[in-house]
């Protein structure tokens, strides 16, 4: 049945949302309901899936800590976490803008399609799993199993990249400032040209992120794990 | 899924605030552990006096009586305190004699701890109920840990929920799942450990009392775990002066850490920490996997 509310939709303007007085299915339903405005959520308190499903043209700020999957699904919106996200932040993202200004836990960015995920601090293990042409820049460290069979997009790490960066890696490239701990499976890392630096340049830029690009290294995929091979039968 | 939760005071002057803090933290987990639940609150020591937990299985246990058979077995005077199922049992007499005796002569009960300073109780059903039943709010003390169970491994039994006793003073709560626990129960019992469930998260609780007795400092226990416990885990253990946490290498299993003037706390997941007093401006991060973690009042 539809909600009672689904058209036509609405523009807020500076919107208070209090999730101590509303449900995360109320606050979620009023934002999938609107199409453009200015919104501010309080009390998130580590709530799951805060702003989760949004399409429209709108600015969510979350003003505190948010749990799971937080901004997932996202469509053209801007989401800001003045906090840390725990799992799953901006799960298959597919345009838009989210920024977290504290840490996210593992697996943010998972299977994102599209838009700019930014990540002020840290990101544990797994960021950027699956990566589908969704670009993220950590402006910390992430953890372990980074990148790992990601497809497209661009995953850019200011600080260090734990074990196994971009295991069974395809198209997706990877910017890295600091050391890496390990390698995955066929990432390998490759010549840094003009034009990655050029894309770099504008990443950095959209992110706010200050760097020299001529610190960063590129990986990528050594294609080798992309088609089976009769002589690596073995090892299946 | 299951909910871990580890509180430790620094400012003492929050010791009668434990219990409620505690519960506080519990209640925001009761949905990733519907099944059952348990907590292990530190405190309220007496020179000498060992206190043991125990808990009737199924039927009411006379505990007066079982006090003055222990007090026989054990050669000193026993004092019992009922709480619900459970009585806590007191006595200047040695601990791990009144454990084994209990084991061997009241079948009619589980020996949840045994310890100067460690009390727990432990409950089947909705946490919140629990956590109310067995009075956590009003319970003070140094530190406490409690978990909220989803059961994988083995049933949902009393003698299942969590935490589980390591030894005099330390208990264990688990989330996660082990995979090698049959062999090492077996390897286990051959060195003559007790057991009382078919609970992995018993064997990681005995694996690791059995290491501390043979000598091991918690630290050194715990990263030998790492090589011999094959499974998902974050694991609290409880101890005298405080707790340690760690994850395993893979750390599938949530954590987070978060530090004040006046306390440390560890739960699955933020949202158990925010009812803390000065949550939001905590010092908060994710523990490493394959790291142990530790804070003590000795240190």
């Amino acid at each position: 049945m539809p909600h009672p509310s689904a058209s036509p939709r609405m523009t807020a303007r500076n919107s208070l949302l209090d999730l101590a007085h509303m449900s995360v299915r109320e606050v979620n339903q009023l934002l999938h309901d609107t199409d453009s405005g200015d919104f501010l959520i309080h009390n998130s308190r580590g709530a799951h899936s805060v702003a989760c499903g949004l399409d429209g043209d709108m600015t969510v700020t979350i003003d505190g800590h948010v749990g799971y999957y937080c901004a997932g699904m996202n469509k053209r919106a801007s989401v800001v976490i003045n906090g840390n996200a725990g799992t799953g932040l901006a799960e298959n993202m597919m345009s838009g803008r989210v920024q977290v200004k504290g840490d996210a836990s593992q697996s943010a960015g998972a299977t994102g399609c599209g838009g700019l995920l930014v990540i002020d601090g840290n990101a544990s293990a797994r960021c950027g799993i699956a990566l589908r042409g969704l670009d993220i820049v950590v402006k910390g460290s992430v953890g372990h199993m980074s990148a790992f069979m990601a497809q497209a997009g661009t995953m850019v790490v200011l600080g260090e990249a734990g074990d196994a960066l971009g295991d069974s890696l395809y198209e997706a490239r990877l910017f890295v400032r600091g050391s890496v701990k390990s390698l995955g499976a066929d990432c390998v890392e490759k010549e840094m040209r003009d034009e990655h630096k050029a894309a770099l340049r504008k990443l950095l830029d959209d992110a706010g992120a200050k760097a020299d690009v001529s610190e960063f290294r590129r990986y990528g995929s050594a294609r080798k794990l992309y088609h089976f091979h009769v002589e690596n039968a073995g090892q299946y | 899924m299951c909910g871990i939760v580890g509180l430790f005071l620094k400012n003492q002057s929050l010791q009668g605030d434990l219990g409620r803090l505690t519960g506080l933290m519990m209640r925001e987990l009761r949905d990733r552990g519907p099944d059952s639940a348990g907590f292990a609150v530190y405190g309220g020591e007496h020179n000498g006096t060992t206190k043991i937990c125990v808990v009737s299985r199924d039927v009411p246990v006379d505990w007066a009586a079982v006090a003055k058979r222990l007090g026989e077995a054990v050669g000193a005077e026993v004092a019992v305190q009922q709480v619900e199922d459970h009585a806590i049992l007191r006595t200047s007499g040695a601990g791990d004699t009144a454990r084994k005796w209990l084991i061997d002569n009241v079948p009619a009960a589980y020996v949840l701890s045994q310890g100067q300073s460690i009390e727990i109780f432990k409950g089947v059903g909705d946490p919140a109920t629990i956590v109310d039943r067995l009075d956590l709010e009003h319970r003070a003390g140094t530190h406490a840990i409690g978990h909220t169970r989803m059961a994988t491994e083995s049933a949902v039994t009393i003698a299942g929920s969590h935490p589980f006793s390591t030894g005099n003073d330390t208990c264990l709560v688990h989330n996660g799942s082990l995979s090698n626990h049959n062999r090492l129960r077996e390897q286990l019992v051959r060195q003559g450990e007790r057991f009382q469930t078919d609970n992995d998260s018993e064997v990681a609780a005995a694996y690791l009392g059995s290491r501390m007795r043979a000598g091991d400092t918690l630290q050194a226990a715990l990263e030998h775990g790492l090589k011999d416990l094959d499974g998902f885990y974050t694991f609290v253990v409880g101890t005298r002066d405080g707790f340690a946490v760690i994850r395993d290498p893979i750390a599938c299993k949530p954590a987070v850490i978060a530090e004040t003037d006046d306390w440390v706390a560890m739960a699955t997941e933020y949202r158990a920490i925010a009812p803390l007093p000065g949550a939001e401006h905590a010092n908060m991060w994710e523990p490493a996997p394959a790291t142990v973690y530790a804070w003590s009042r000795a240190a």
